[in-house]
């Protein structure tokens, strides 16, 4: 079953700047996917378009089916979750736990279970015990997880991750990848941490200039070696 | 980086910090009318004011000198307001100098108009400085939530709970990355490189508004902040307050002699 399809999807910002042009893919149930490219390809730009945070007149994107529109918004953003690329801004409340159970809340979950759901998700990310402490003063590791255990909370089917390693250190980087890796979801993961997504994903999409430049397993793709040259992605041989 | 947060302190143990936010609130702001009403020749009111807060403030266990510090911050901003008082009061002058060309006089109405600022100012300062030196923020935010004051509001405190040292390491960042490259050059360069410095800020606070409500969106926000609440009276909040408004009825009494 298809989770996602986007067909021709165009989309420019309002300073006319064309940030996707005619983008049409496929995710399907349980897959684990990486939308790969160079800074300003349009990955970022993509991934909002996925629960409906920014819309195009020009093309169709559908999430289970579901055409990507305001009286679907709602369940989409359910189960689809969104995690930011900075952790600064995706987490806005005063302690861990309001914010892993701000999505809870705003299901309308009742008290008990918003507080069985908090716990499972800071579970999920190893982050138990951690409910009372400010945002503030977590580390970049830590931050990245708790942002992630913000989207477990709301039972989202799909995980929809940006850059979720970048600024982190090897051993925070590592740890991360094996987090994602032992999540029973569908991923997308926006990146250019070539060695994340040959770990993590089967298939990836390549990404540039708005353009979809190609689609196909990840080990094919990524041992097309003048393709990832030719679009920044590895340096060119000396 | 670190920082020494609003709710420093508010972390230890006593009875003032096991109390209810919503109680602690109620008191505060019971103290803080009273000091207001208080007239300011009521020397024995206001002393008994003072020794309500400092005795709580002890019962805390906060620390004295930290309780200081922080209620000194205020003073540059009273004194800028306050100090020009006593020379615009009429009545019985109190003395005259010749400043340059004017010939000033200070009046005792003045003084006393200065004198009630400040004293006013400080002892309801000591009472906020317990207040939140004893509750943790987001504690102390569920408190009003729950006392009605209203959702946007309490919204704003928490953002700026949430971002005010977020900020505060970017404006550091900034400084330093100007710093670094500051080899000299006029002062006026120097001002506007200033100027620049708060502009770009600016745009990034902007930003981070942008992405901040968009992740709020993508958790499904609505416009409606729903927090869940485990505020629960306690005994002791019914004796605190109770005791409380015992010793501020006797210094209303006092005060009214």
């Amino acid at each position: 079953m298809n989770v996602i399809e986007i067909e021709n999807l165009s989309f420019s910002y309002p300073d006319g700047q064309e940030a996707l042009k005619d983008v049409s893919l496929t995710v399907s149930e349980r897959e684990t996917v990486g939308f790969i490219g160079p800074n300003g390809a349009g990955k970022s730009t993509l991934l909002l378009h996925l629960n409906g945070i920014l819309r195009s007149e020009n093309g169709a994107v559908r999430v289970f089916g579901l055409p990507v529109e305001e009286k679907h918004l709602r369940e989409i953003r359910r189960r689809v979750g969104l995690v930011f690329q900075n952790p600064d801004d995706q987490l806005f409340s005063p302690t861990v736990f309001d914010d892993v159970a701000f999505g809870p809340m705003s299901m309308g979950c009742p008290e008990e279970e918003v507080r069985q759901r908090v716990r499972r998700a800071l579970e999920q990310v190893g982050m138990s015990g951690h409910e009372r402490r400010s945002p503030h003063h977590l580390s970049v590791g830590e931050k990245k997880r708790i942002a992630i255990a913000t989207v477990l909370s709301m039972s989202s089917e799909v995980l929809v991750i940006d850059e979720p390693t970048s600024s982190l250190d090897p051993r925070g980087r590592w740890e991360l990848i094996e987090l994602l890796q032992a999540l029973p979801l569908t991923k997308v993961i926006a990146t250019h941490d070539l060695e994340m997504v040959r770990v993590l994903c089967q298939r990836s999409i390549l990404l540039d200039e708005g353009w979809v430049v190609a689609d196909d397993l990840t080990s094919r793709l990524l041992s097309d070696l003048p393709l990832l040259v030719s679009h920044g992605l590895v340096p060119p041989p000396r | 980086m670190r920082h020494a947060f609003i709710d420093q302190y508010s972390d230890l143990d006593s009875l003032v910090h096991q109390l209810d936010p919503r109680t602690k609130t109620l008191v505060v702001l019971a103290f803080v009318l009273t000091v207001m009403a208080t007239p300011p020749m009521a020397w024995l009111s206001l002393a008994l004011c003072a020794i309500l807060i400092i005795g709580l403030i002890l019962l805390a266990r906060l620390p004295p000198l930290y309780a200081l510090k922080r209620s000194a911050v205020v003073v540059p901003f009273v004194l800028m307001i306050a100090i020009f008082l006593p020379f615009f009061e009429g009545g019985e002058v109190a003395g005259s100098y010749n400043v340059w060309l004017w010939r000033v006089s200070v009046t005792y109405d003045g003084l006393i108009v200065l004198w009630n600022v400040i004293i006013k100012s400080w002892l309801s300062v000591l009472s906020l400085i317990l207040l939140s030196a004893t509750t943790p923020f987001p504690r102390l935010l569920k408190g009003l939530q729950r006392l009605g004051v209203p959702r946007v509001m309490v919204m704003l405190l928490s953002f700026m709970y949430r971002y005010l040292f977020v900020l505060a390491d970017e404006a550091m960042r900034l400084g330093r990355a100007r710093e670094s490259r500051n080899l000299g050059g006029g002062r006026i360069w120097q001002i506007r490189t200033l100027g620049n410095m708060v502009g770009t800020l600016f745009l990034r606070s902007y930003e981070r508004a942008e992405h901040v409500y968009q992740a709020m969106v993508a958790r499904g926000f609505d416009g409606e902040m729903r927090t869940l609440s485990e505020l629960r009276f306690e005994r002791a909040d019914l004796w605190f307050g109770i005791v409380c408004s015992l010793c501020l009825a006797v210094i209303w009494l006092t005060a009214l002699r």
